[in-house]
């Protein structure tokens, strides 16, 4: 079952629709219910490996749904720690839980000041108004 | 351009369609999801509005000969109440489209064309009837069309006709026995593109809202055209404007079957030339024998080499790995050869098979 569409409070959002949930130097990513909408039922996600280093703005994984295929964009720049091993045997998290059990990756932050550069909800939101 | 929207549009509103421009119609292209809707169709009865295809009604003393010169297969083999499969070829052999041809009467013959064909269909159609006496006439807007398909499909459809539902590659001309459209006479065909038992039912536009309505009371699920493709490319039924196009042929496409050059028609030679000396290359189904989604487009590796191009790629809801049709060289094409399939830069490994990818178990 889909998810009802949300942005949470207290993430940051990168403006091509990926989400970062900051805990101290660490980060846990994903897409927004946009993205996840915008694919449809995502039917694969192919992680990065766990120690690759992901680079901010630049792609990491790509996830796919029955007719498309989606570029998922580091909103910060770090180290992968783990990867969400549940998406990878049941892609249709991403759909019904996208900020919680459809989360991709965790990172160690390289460099959290990075975290300026992102939106919050509301400009994420007035993003998505326009 | 303004979208045509079929006589069901707002039947797919109101189911929640997610709805998609194709081939110039605004049509739904999942309900409540793809792979609920594919296993629908597997397991029970799925329906699909399929009113964007195109009908070409050919009618007069010389329509078996008009269609004879036209159509790949033996027209003169078609009975009145038969439905028959071909291509449609350009002088070269090239596909212009593949068609169903069912047989109103014995001078009468109903041809289906792809959405994104027709009037180019229409036109090769009208341009060779000069020297007989037959008229191929433009049905588009004359018909409405639904495809219910699946193991429990003829039990919903049978109830509402007044009549039985013709067998496999038959077709009968039946009124529909429900409210709102009682009386309506529906063309009733023992065809489909999913590999299920089933029927497609052409009917007048009229007639179309009162029919699904009816067809989803008996229990059909909505399908859309996301369905319609996994469920075909898992039984590798070509689809034109993918797998099939006028720069290939149907000796290439193994399509050898429905071309019977004997009858004359337009690129026979060209199809008999290819039939006796090979084609270079052949379609061919694949799965991919680890993780990943091949797409249209993909690149065929054999070694170092490039060794052909997929046209056709998903990841099949029934066998859960990635399935595709490719065209690789005619050394690559014995089912078991192993390949690779280029996907956006990763070589994933393929290994090719007969056809069909999936069949009941």
């Amino acid at each position: 079952m889909a998810a009802e569409e949300t942005y949470p409070e207290g993430l940051k959002y990168h403006p091509e629709h990926d989400w970062a949930r900051i805990d101290g130097d660490e980060a846990t990513f994903g897409i927004t219910w946009h993205a996840q909408d915008a694919l449809g039922e995502v039917v694969f996600y192919e992680p990065p490996e766990v120690g690759a280093t992901i680079a901010k703005d630049s792609t990491y994984t790509e996830v796919e749904s029955v007719k498309a295929v989606s570029e998922v964009y580091a909103p910060l720049s770090g180290e992968v720690l783990e990867v969400n091993q549940k998406v990878v045997d049941g892609p249709e998290l991403i759909n019904e839980d996208p900020y919680g059990d459809g989360w991709l990756a965790r990172v160690k932050l390289l460099d959290p000041a990075e975290a300026d550069e992102l939106l919050d909800v509301n400009a994420y939101r007035e993003l998505l108004a326009d | 351009m303004t979208l045509r929207r079929t006589p069901l549009f707002d039947r797919h509103v109101a189911a929640g369609a997610k709805l998609v421009p194709f081939a110039g119609w605004e049509m739904p292209v999942s309900y409540a999801g793809v792979r609920q809707e594919h296993l629908a169709v597997r397991s029970g009865c799925g329906v699909f509005d399929i009113s964007h295809m195109g009908e070409i009604e050919t009618a007069g003393p010389q329509a078996l000969e008009l269609l004879q010169r036209l159509l790949s297969n033996d027209v003169s083999k078609l009975e009145v109440g038969g439905a028959q499969y071909s291509v449609l070829c350009r002088d070269d052999g090239g596909i212009i489209d593949d068609l169903f041809t069912y047989r109103l009467g014995e001078q009468r013959y109903l041809t289906v064309t792809n959405a994104a064909n027709h009037d180019r269909d229409l036109a090769w159609f009208r341009e060779h009837s000069e020297s007989f006496d037959a008229e191929p006439i433009d049905a588009i807007d004359r018909w409405a069309m639904l495809a219910v398909q699946g193991p429990r499909a003829r039990a919903a459809a049978e109830g509402l006709f007044a009549g039985g539902l013709p067998a496999r590659m038959r077709a009968a001309t039946l009124a529909l026995d429900i409210g709102g459209a009682e009386g309506a006479e529906a063309l009733v065909c023992g065809t489909g593109y999913t590999g299920e038992d089933g029927v497609e039912i052409l009917c007048s536009p009229q007639a179309a809202p009162a029919l699904w309505d009816a067809l989803v009371a008996a229990g059909s699920t909505p399908a859309g055209l996301a369905a319609r493709d996994t469920l075909r490319l898992e039984v590798c039924f070509p689809l034109y404007g993918n797998d099939l196009s006028t720069g290939r042929g149907p000796i290439a496409a193994g399509l050898g079957w429905c071309c019977k050059e004997e009858s004359g028609f337009i690129g026979s030679e060209a199809v008999a030339a290819m039939r006796e000396r090979g084609p270079a290359e052949k379609l061919v189904p694949f799965v991919l024998t680890g993780p990943g989604i091949p797409r249209q487009g993909n690149q065929v590796i054999a070694g170092a080499e490039p060794a052909g191009v997929v046209t056709s790629g998903t990841l099949s809801p029934s066998l859960e790995v990635g399935i595709g049709l490719a065209y690789v060289h005619t050394g690559l094409a014995e089912p078991g050869t192993e390949v690779e399939i280029d996907v956006r830069g990763r070589r994933r490994p393929a290994r090719i098979k007969s056809k069909p990818l999936y069949s009941k178990g």
